[in-house]
């Protein structure tokens, strides 16, 4: 029986201050393969008998394909095999909705690179040659080369779906009283920026091989962010049952949304290793990245918001343009990610917005770090740069008057739970002096300041299912040591550690007693993949929930055997015991044993699915997430008014990390988030080339080499500093939020505004190169606007606005049937808290709890 | 990865050897290969045979004389950035070469070849495919210059970051071939045209480099400045090589300015009837600074927009300059450019 003194043991969770782990600086687990290079990366695997793949790829931008002549190319030395369009007809694509991809190109061609045959050779030289040697003809249809050119031409369509002509999405959303919130403002703005798109550089390049087995099996390592997607595109086009494929995604060498899609040399060299009874490899190079890209929209953007004197906001109008490329990919979320998140930060009575995603005669583009919000951020911030001066407002005191309260429902119904920009804001100005400094500085210095916010999980998946979106599945025996499996996949980002320590921590036991099998389809439950940052609170509630109960299963058979009761029970230092006597209890393996005498074999699961969100529009599945981050950046740059050259010198990033599982992790994203965005701020481009119309139909990228396509390198790196801010957010594991991708939002505008406090110059469109700064610096001495960006917004018809009510105008969160009933106004709220809403999952959850 | 095409190669001892293997259909030579293997992977450099110049010995070595140093062809250019005496008598010279690419590609690369290094151009520097696309070019299988589509040249520039710096400082180079050896200027080995860009036979090979005493801290002195984009690896879109001799009252009594990546040669200033006979003000260097964005043709084949780096030529002909007469230099490049030294 416990002594009277002892208090019954508090369990590990974010309630806990004595976590031993979750919070520390833990060394990451997969840290030392990395460094001496033991870990294998999909490229370093070899397989007795494999031959090498080479794709054969488009050279002209859009084509109908006449024929393809093979006969010297399979006449070659070493060549096994050259496989063609017809023999995948099945069409693929990551979202349901624009299934409009084929491995190989059949009788058509969309963008140079696209392929449009595949050579198998005994030595990947021979698979090269070969390549070379295949001869395509083409008939060539026009090229549409940017967003204005496909409004202009329908017709020929690059694809024969989508909404119209050229155009494949078109968005038009409607939030509240948009003009009378316009009719109130005493300000109003409107600027027109232009975000040019970029790619995701990661250093791996894409590497997949395939190896048949017997039965009709086969197995495929890649490079992924995605596995279990993969999988998915790969029963659908091989036509053969998924329990048959099984998909393991290596450790990725970098991959920031470049390897979320299901890409064609994946599905070539499955069908391949089927068709020839070897294994099949292919490795990308550089160039071949650029033209799988999936990277960032360009984005043509219009911004017109309405202020009152006192700096809040009385609507907001945003058009977007996006330039998508020759296939859908992710497109459709992106376009909707343009206009999404916008109401997350600051609060925004009614709001519009119109997108449009056009498809051009260039790789596509997908998601990239952000996905869709990096776009509308940055003329948002910039925006309220400009407001803020002609307000006389400070900027940081703008948006702290601003803000969104903490569980606030957005006017586009999002649920906006814990927010520490507040503290972000605050932190950075302390940090870098911003009171004393700001628009006090010597001509040539300046500050800027930019905040943001992230989903920590699309709240949706892809395709549409009741089935959790992560699951993770623990096996205990006898020997002590606990094996976890999940779908996830560690991408570089830090997953595998964090999914290590959330179980360790909870069974009180050391990172060197887990052993990870992740990302394995036939092996490890279903997790949706590493994007939208989503891992860490996904994965995370999947990992507390099956190590929970396994601890419930452990505390019994230990309380029965040493006659304490369970809630007395301490797992810690690999060791369960009495609360009261520490020295009572039995170690880790002996406590395993006892639930292994007790219950038999040991395993649980756990499992996720967001909450749902309260919007019910069309459009309303893109944008909900369980919870939001939030950063605020301050940037300090020198320029040089005789060049327009410049030099960041510091960054000072405040991050809403809910609860850092490891600083060093965090810190780790934080600084990668602003590289990269210093990369796209400054001098990142993905751009092509247009020879003369009248010479040739040509449109090809600018530069696909590491060495032409501009991307910092870590000398030209400022000093950072960072500071994690912490929310504790209920639903988040341990109050953990992402951080994957939010911390890049506030570069890009912070650097325009740091532009404009050292030299008065607007440039309103990124990179920020110096040759505009330099632009914009001679208009200026001549007395003209100082401001370098895009003229207008070109004449778009988005179709009719779908109205929806704002939770102000008590809206149940779905569209208005007559849009008559636009300009009805109400008040009061028939939405629930969020506390109440997840007060009725919890319920939901725990009555569809089985523990084995 | 990118492939290279099935090659013979060799590598004789002998450089009679490889000077006679240079005789033969199809071969090109190599020295450190990072110019040529990259090209030959994109296959806009094609041999079937390739000669290399690095078992043959005595071509490597720094030698400080009298006259000047003398430099062998095949040294790395980290053998030279590492040479603390060239760095004290010709520091322009050490900056430039240790602004050239990466330090990994700088212990392979030699400094004839980079003075040979082959001249780059966005349509040409690409692979096969790429080019496929765009239906080549003069410089290569092509008939069309899509930098200049109605030029009957190429206008691929110049990317030796040494070349501009050799000329200024008067160097000389020492070249061997079947007919014997002949020493000329460096200035002397370019010729301004995009595809023959050196004034050089092809069986001739480059063995010596001879910077003359006279050009030296002692006599003269020397600026190099680089734009590019990054702190490493990036070749030059604009560089700008001056150096200045003065007499005891500090009039100047020789002057040279070269700039790099704006012609497909290094491209001479003619700043002797400026300077000469006065003494280095900065009325004088804007005057040579607006020659030099006159003589600057930038073409849009390499990064950053070509007008900009036209008027570049203005700005960092200026501050090199002012660096050489000790004025302040109100041109600030991005932080990384020149600290490597
Ligand atoms: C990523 C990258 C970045 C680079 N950045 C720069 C830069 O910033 N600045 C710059 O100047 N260069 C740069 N280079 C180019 C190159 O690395 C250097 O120019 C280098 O010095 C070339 O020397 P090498 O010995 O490797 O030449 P090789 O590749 O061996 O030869 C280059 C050419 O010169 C000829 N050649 C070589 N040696 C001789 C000789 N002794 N006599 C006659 N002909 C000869 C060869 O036939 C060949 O045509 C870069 C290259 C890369 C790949
Ligand atoms: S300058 Fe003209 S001819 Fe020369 S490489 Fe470039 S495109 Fe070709």
């Amino acid at each position: 029986m416990p002594k009277s003194d002892s208090k019954p043991a508090v369990k590990a969770s974010k309630d806990n201050p004595e976590l031993r782990l979750i919070g520390t600086p833990f060394r990451r687990v997969d840290g030392r393969t990395k460094v001496t290079g033991q870990l294998q990366f999909a490229d370093d695997l070899s397989f007795p008998r494999m031959v090498y793949v080479k794709l054969v790829r488009s050279t002209v931008p859009h084509a109908n394909i006449k024929n393809i002549d093979c006969s010297e190319a399979r006449k070659m030395p070493g060549v096994v095999d050259i496989m063609l369009g017809e023999e995948l007809p099945v069409p693929y694509g990551i979202l349901p909705v624009s299934r409009d991809e084929h491995a190989l190109a059949i009788n058509k061609v969309r963008f140079v690179g696209d392929p449009v045959a595949a050579v198998a050779a005994l030595t990947e030289d021979q698979a090269h040659e070969a390549a070379l040697a295949v001869k395509v003809k083409y008939e060539v249809l026009p090229t549409i080369d940017s967003i204005q050119t496909a409004l202009k031409t329908p017709e020929p369509r690059i694809h024969e779906y989508g909404d119209e002509g050229n155009l494949h999405k078109k968005v038009s959303l409607e939030f509240g009283a948009v003009d009378e919130g316009f009719e109130q403002a005493d300000v109003v703005l409107e600027d027109t920026v232009f975000f040019q798109g970029n790619t995701h550089l990661p250093i791996e390049q894409h590497a997949a091989v395939a190896v048949a087995e017997d039965e009709d099996r086969v197995t495929l390592y890649s490079s992924t962010q995605t596995p279990h997607y993969v999988h998915r595109a790969l029963a659908r086009v091989l036509q053969i049952p998924a329990s048959r494929i099984r998909v393991i995604a290596c450790s990725v060498g970098g991959g920031f949304g470049g390897k979320t899609d299901p890409f064609n040399h994946e599905i070539i060299v499955t069908k391949l290793a089927l068709k020839l009874g070897r294994p099949v490899k292919a490795t990308l190079t550089r160039e071949e990245v650029f033209y799988c890209h999936r990277g960032r929209h360009p984005v043509l953007m219009n911004l017109r918001t309405g202020f009152r004197k006192d700096g809040s906001m009385t609507a907001q109008h945003l058009r977007t343009a996006l330039d998508g490329g020759g296939y859908g990919s992710y497109g459709v979320a992106s376009t909707f990610y343009t206009g999404a998140l916008q109401t997350t930060t600051y609060t925004l009575p009614a709001y519009r917005f119109e997108a449009v995603r056009a498809f051009t005669n260039k790789p596509p583009c997908g998601p990239k770090r952000g996905h869709g919000t990096p776009q509308p951020r940055f003329a948002y911030e910039i925006h309220l740069d400009k407001a803020a001066e002609k307000l006389r407002i400070d900027p940081a005191e703008l948006r702290l008057r601003n803000l969104l309260p903490a569980n606030s429902v957005t006017a586009n119904w999002l649920e906006v739970g814990s927010t520490g920009l507040r503290q972000c804001i605050e932190a950075v100005v302390a940090g870098s002096g911003w009171k004393e400094r700001y628009g006090k500085l010597p001509e040539g210095r300046g500050l800027g300041l930019a905040c943001g916010a992230y989903m920590c999980g699309a709240g949706l998946p892809i395709y549409w299912n009741h089935m959790p979106q992560s699951g993770v599945q623990l096996k205990l025996d006898r020997s002590g040591g606990v094996a976890i499996f999940c779908g996830q996949a560690e991408v570089g980002q830090g997953s595998d550690s964090v999914l290590a320590a959330i179980v360790a921590e909870i069974l009180g036991i050391s990172l060197a007693d887990v052993r990870l099998c992740v990302a394995d389809t036939d092996l490890t439950p279903v997790d949706l993949g590493s994007y939208s940052s989503r891992v860490t609170l996904m994965m995370g509630q999947a990992a507390m929930q099956a190590a929970e109960r396994a601890r419930e299963l452990i505390a019994k058979a230990v309380g029965a055997q040493l006659e304490i009761p369970e809630n007395y029970l301490v797992f810690a230092d690999n060791r369960v015991f009495y609360s009261g006597d520490p020295d009572k209890g039995l170690s880790f393996s002996e406590a395993v044993i006892a639930a292994e005498a007790r219950f038999g074999t040991l395993g649980t699961t756990g499992s996720y699915t967001p909450p749902r969100a309260p919007g019910r529009y069309r459009g309303a599945g893109v944008g909900p997430s369980p919870t939001y981050s939030f950063t605020a950046a301050i940037l300090e740059v020198e320029v040089d008014p005789q060049t327009g050259l410049y030099n960041v010198d510091h960054v000072w990033l405040a991050h809403d990390i809910g609860r850092a599982i490891n600083p060093v992790l965090v810190l780790g994203q934080i600084e990668g988030s602003v590289y990269m965005g210093l990369g796209e701020a400054i001098m990142e481009e993905q751009e092509f080339r247009r020879l003369p119309k009248r010479l040739s139909p040509s449109l090809v990228h600018k530069m696909p080499s590491l060495l032409e396509y501009k991307s910092p390198g870590f000398h030209d790196m400022p000093e950072i500093t960072s500071y994690l801010v912490e929310t504790d957010d209920e639903r988040g594991p341990f109050g953990a939020k992402e951080v994957g991708q939010g911390p890049l939002l506030p570069i890009m505008p912070a650097l325009a505004n740091a532009v404009y406090d050292a030299v008065g110059v607007r440039v309103d469109q990124v990179p920020i190169r110096p040759d505009l700064v330099l632009k914009g610096l001679q208009a200026k001495a001549k007395g003209k606007e100082a401001r370098v960006g895009p003229a207008n917004f070109p004449e778009i018809d988005f179709g009719d606005p779908v109205l929806v009510h704002t939770p102000e105008q008590g809206g149940d969160g779905r569209a208005v049937d007559d849009p008559k009933a636009k300009r009805r106004t109400g008040v009061g709220s028939s939405t629930g808290t969020m506390k109440e809403r997840d007060q009725a999952l919890k319920e939901k959850d725990s009555a569809a709890l089985t523990t084995n | 990865m990118l492939r290279l095409p099935p090659i013979d190669y060799r590598s004789p001892q002998r450089l009679e050897e490889v000077i006679a293997t240079l005789a033969s259909e199809n071969v090109r030579l190599v020295a450190g290969g990072t110019d040529l293997w990259p090209n030959m992977k994109r296959r806009h450099q094609l041999a079937d045979t390739v000669v290399s110049l690095m078992s043959v010995p005595g071509l490597r070595g720094i030698e400080h004389g009298k006259d000047g140093v003398k430099i062998g062809a095949l040294t790395s250019l980290a053998d030279i950035v590492r040479d603390d005496k060239m760095r004290a008598l010709w520091p322009a010279f050490t900056r430039a070469v240790a602004s050239i690419s990466s330090p990994p590609l700088r212990s392979m690369a030699t400094i004839g070849g980079n003075l040979c290094v082959d001249t780059r151009c966005t349509y040409y520097n690409q692979t096969e495919e790429w080019r496929r696309s765009i239906d080549y070019c003069l410089k290569e299988k092509g008939t069309i210059c899509w930098v200049a589509t109605k030029s009957p040249r190429c206008w691929a520039h110049s990317a030796s970051d040494s070349a501009p710096i050799l000329c200024a400082l008067d160097a000389q180079v020492k070249l061997i071939g079947p007919d014997g050896e002949r020493v000329i200027p460096v200035s002397a080995l370019f010729r301004d045209d995009g595809i023959d860009y050196l004034c050089k036979k092809s069986d001739e090979i480059l063995t010596e480099l001879l910077i003359p005493a006279g050009s030296d801290q002692d006599h003269c002195r020397s600026a190099f400045w680089k734009l590019r984009r990054r702190g490493s690896i990036d070749f030059a879109v604009l560089s700008v090589a001056a150096a200045v001799w003065t007499d005891t009252k500090n009039t100047v009594t020789r002057a040279t300015v070269y700039l790099g990546a704006v012609g497909s040669s290094p491209v001479s200033i003619d700043v002797e009837s400026l300077l000469v006979g006065q003494p280095l003000n900065e009325d004088l260097i804007k005057q040579v600074a607006q020659r030099a964005q006159k003589a600057a043709t930038p073409m849009d084949n390499t990064d950053f927009a070509a007008a900009w780096r036209g008027k570049m030529a203005n700005n960092y002909t200026h501050a090199a300059l002012n660096e050489i007469a000790g004025l302040p230099v109100r041109c600030a490049p991005p932080k990384h450019g020149l600290t490597v030294v």
